[in-house]
């Protein structure tokens, strides 16, 4: 009868394993199709043409150069803004500021703005930085509109890595006379810099990838040569994406898959170099 | 000579825990004064008192002076950077920086502005010796401090306070997490230490406070219940708490 039961219940589990390894299996599936899918239809686009070119006749030939630096400069540029004000706000945060109604309502804030939708990012880069401030459709509005929509990220992904890092330290540096800013800077910040570099990382890849923030600010349908100062507006890889999909017949289809591929290529390799990082400061660290 | 006067100390914290009520106590120079009591009792609330390590949790009031070297370091205007570094304190467990063997023990020296190498070398040099640890390490004094073992790592701990030549070394159960011969070593360190520094500890056990005590204070659920020479408290303690606790009735 117990030997039985205890069969039974042998069999619920294994049933309820496999079960759980079926619906993991089935989150990855999607995923691994559309990289499997993109790289199939999109490799043929690839050639040293293809991403040393200007496009030609209407793109419909040639390569996507202008298209391919105009993100990097965008990623940089974003780089350049959200980098130092999210990581020194990240560190005041987590390491300075006392816990009272005025943190909380930062942090609220800071939740906030990771959920708005980013073509309200956009909106308000054309207010704010294309028309108020007088920047024009250019790279250094579209930067800024995507440091903004960065910048929480970069915020709590900071917090995070610092947090992370044991209080034990900061009461130990403490007592050995250490200033708060010493014990941050000798101690705390060297253990969190792998944490803080992915969250940048991945905040900035999203940057990269996105459309619609650089669609009213920076990004341009096509420019016969590439970009001289911050205030020209830029080609850029995702609003090139949306321009070959929608916006030119004819277009083959091989061409916009190569895009797709160079971009995908560009954000999952970010990605890696994150995951890198981690893993390498995980086998280093020693507490 | 007294290093400190204690007058009518009290504190609360935030969630009102472990607060101290009314302690009054002075503290010998040059002398192990042992805090022995039940946990929770606030010694090592007292301990953070003194070096002021309290700012960093959640205090939510604090009353009464404590004289140190005729200054109250309870004035928020006091310098307390300075007060920690001759005030120095090693923990319960063993909490290496990560850093190497050398940098841990000269920590204290560059934070407060110490760059000539040779005589940071000297420092950790002498720091090393004095916490018995010099001859094991010597030779890989570049290595993580986290590649000793716990004994070593208290050593590092102690030998990174003495680096900075305290007037006052604080101990809050410096050898829980250690074994009884790494236990001992650390004991007739003191004894040696004593010579030269004041040392206030937080002993494990009682038997240990009985072994190491010059002074002695009972602390019971936030109060001293009784402060006095080691082995009179030990062996006649006055009050009827203070008995049932050393003779092991409660704890």
């Amino acid at each position: 009868m117990k030997a039985a039961r205890s069969a039974r219940s042998k069999v619920v589990e294994t049933l309820g394993f496999n079960l759980l390894r079926l619906i993991t299996l089935i989150t990855v599936i999607p995923i691994v199709g559309l990289v499997v899918y993109i790289v199939i239809k999109g490799a043929p686009a690839i050639s040293w043409e293809f991403i040393s070119q200007s496009p030609t006749n209407g793109m419909r030939d040639g390569g996507i150069l202008p298209a391919i630096i105009g993100t990097l400069y965008l990623t940089l540029g974003t780089a350049i803004f959200s980098v130092p004000i999210g990581v020194l706000a990240g560190i005041y945060l987590l390491e300075y500021a006392t816990e009272n109604r005025w943190t909380r309502l930062i942090r609220i804030a800071i939740i906030n703005l990771a959920g708005i939708p980013s073509v309200v990012y956009g909106l308000f880069g054309l207010g704010l930085f294309v028309i108020f401030l007088r920047f024009g459709t250019s790279i250094l509005a579209a930067s800024l509109t995507l440091s903004i929509m960065t910048l929480p990220v970069i915020i709590s992904t900071t917090e995070e890595a610092l947090h992370s890092v044991p209080s034990s330290f900061r009461v130990v540096s403490t007592s050995l006379g250490a200033t708060r800013w010493q014990t941050v800077r000798r101690i705390i910040l060297p253990q969190a810099l792998p944490g803080i570099i992915t969250g940048v990382i991945l905040g900035l890849e999203r940057a990269a990838g996105e459309t619609a923030p650089i669609l009213f600010t920076g990004a341009t349908f096509f420019l016969p040569q590439l970009p001289h100062s911050p205030l020209d507006a830029t080609m850029a890889l995702p609003y090139h994406i949306f321009i070959i999909s929608t916006q030119i017949p004819g277009m083959p289809i091989q061409i916009q898959y190569g895009t797709v591929l160079v971009l995908l290529v560009f954000v999952l390799g970010m990605n890696l170099v994150a995951t890198l990082i981690r893993s390498r400061a995980r086998k280093k660290r020693q507490w | 000579m007294k290093e400190f006067f204690i007058r009518n100390l009290s504190i609360t914290y935030s969630d009102n825990n472990e607060s101290l009520r009314n302690v009054n106590m002075e503290i010998e120079a040059r002398a192990i004064t042992v805090l022995f009591g039940p946990a929770g009792g606030g010694k090592s609330t007292f301990l953070r008192v003194l070096n002021r390590l309290n700012d960093l949790a959640d205090v939510k009031e604090m009353k009464g002076e404590v004289l140190f070297h005729g200054e109250n370091i309870l004035d928020p205007g006091i310098n307390v950077i300075e007060l920690r570094r001759k005030v120095g304190m090693v923990f319960s467990r063993p909490v290496p920086l990560p850093l190497s063997i050398f940098d841990n023990v000269a920590y204290g020296l560059v934070m407060a502005g110490e760059r000539n190498q040779s005589r940071l070398r000297e420092a950790v040099e002498k720091a090393l010796k004095q916490a018995f640890l010099w001859d094991e390490v010597h030779d890989r004094l570049k290595d993580s401090a986290y590649s000793l073992s716990g004994g070593q790592q208290q050593r590092v701990c102690l030998a990174r306070v003495l680096a900075l030549e305290p007037e006052v070394i604080m101990l809050d159960e410096p050898t829980s997490a250690l074994d009884p011969i790494a236990t001992a070593n650390i004991e007739d360190m003191l004894r040696e230490l004593k010579n030269q520094y004041t040392i206030i500890i937080v002993p494990h056990n009682v038997q240990q406070a009985a072994r190491i005590a010059d002074y002695a204070a009972f602390f019971l659920m936030g109060e001293v219940v009784e402060f006095g020479k080691g082995i009179e408290l030990f062996q006649v303690p006055k009050d009827k708490r203070t008995s049932d606790y050393v003779t092991g009735r409660f704890g």
